[in-house]
């Protein structure tokens, strides 16, 4: 990489490594006029992006009434507070887009200790 | 008077105060040297010359050298015009480095395209493509009808086809200027840019109205 790249890159802030499958809690930093508050979502991560400065994740969560929720997030965007794992799971692929197919107990994944 | 000659680096993505990813190209802009300031009396014209890109005094012819020496400057790869409008602000021999653009300023980007070679009309052009199926065979890309018939009797000047593309000096207007830092000679503008990675671009401000 380019010198004049790289003193553009953002830092590395050492969140905990996370797989596709893991069940995290993201905090974010969110504005609402003037006033800024911290939000968590929390879901299971379904697929991870590009690396190092752009590296990027999409966490999916079941909201009320069986209604998914995905979100992307940049990890290394000054917005993201925190990074919690709260369950790691065993998966056989990097993208687990096919559990927007599935609900409820069809959609549970084993638990990788 | 200001403008900058540099390099295009590459692109990545920068995080604003807001907390935004924007993306940017940067570019190793300078130092430039003043190599000749243009005047009315002289020359016809006014402008500055700027030199960019220093080398092996043995790669420059002697003229080129001679050129460079009379104001002792190093020998330089790259010279460019600005025009200016009444009194240029610099002298010759001077260096010009990235501070002379500010960040949230405006600015244009000149730079040469990426040659594409001998193109269809569907990359040259963006002429749509033919139907695959319904019987066609071998006209997926063809450009179509390009005239009449008897009457006129030719195709007229003008008439869209393929060519050679890219390879053409290209202005990108009105980008913004996200990163300034003269010391690592860093200039890093929202957007994409002209060129190849390693071409070499010109920076002025932009001749578009500011928002």
């Amino acid at each position: 990489m380019h010198e004049l790249i790289k003193a553009l890159q953002a830092p590395d802030r050492g969140f905990p490594a996370f797989n596709s499958g893991d069940t995290i809690k993201v905090y974010i930093r969110v504005v609402e006029g003037d006033k800024e508050r911290t939000q968590m979502f929390q879901g299971v991560v379904i697929r991870q992006r590009k690396g190092g400065n752009e590296k990027n994740f999409t966490v999916r969560r079941i909201a009320s009434h069986n209604i998914g929720v995905e979100r992307t997030f940049l990890l290394r965007s000054p917005r993201i507070e925190k990074i919690e794992v709260v369950r790691k799971a065993k998966v056989r692929r990097a993208q687990l887009y096919y559990l927007r197919d599935l609900r409820g107990k069809a959609a549970r994944l084993k638990e990788r200790r | 008077m200001k403008g900058i000659i540099g390099k295009k680096v590459g692109m990545t993505q920068v995080f604003d105060a807001k907390g935004n990813a924007v993306p940017v190209t940067v570019i190793q802009a300078g130092p430039c040297y003043v190599t000749q300031v243009r005047t009315a009396d002289k020359d016809g014209y006014q402008a500055i010359q700027l030199g960019f890109g220093e080398t092996k005094p043995q790669r420059l012819t002697r003229g080129q050298l001679g050129h460079l020496k009379r104001n002792s400057l190093p020998a330089v790869k790259y010279l460019r015009e600005f025009r200016v409008q009444g009194d240029a602000g610099v002298a010759e021999g001077e260096t010009i480095k990235a501070d002379v653009f500010a960040q949230g300023e405006r600015v244009d980007v000149i730079g040469v395209s990426k040659g594409r070679g001998f193109a269809g009309t569907i990359k040259r052009h963006h002429f749509h493509r033919q139907p695959k199926t319904h019987g066609q065979s071998d006209r997926e890309r063809a450009p179509g009808s390009v005239g009449g018939t008897t009457n006129p009797g030719r195709t007229f000047k003008g008439q869209r086809m393929a060519g050679r593309m890219g390879n053409d000096r290209v202005t990108a207007q009105n980008l913004e200027v996200i990163v300034v830092d003269a010391e690592k000679n860093l200039l890093a503008v929202r957007g994409s840019v002209p060129g190849a990675n390693g071409g070499i671009v010109v920076v002025k401000p932009t001749t578009r109205g500011r928002r």
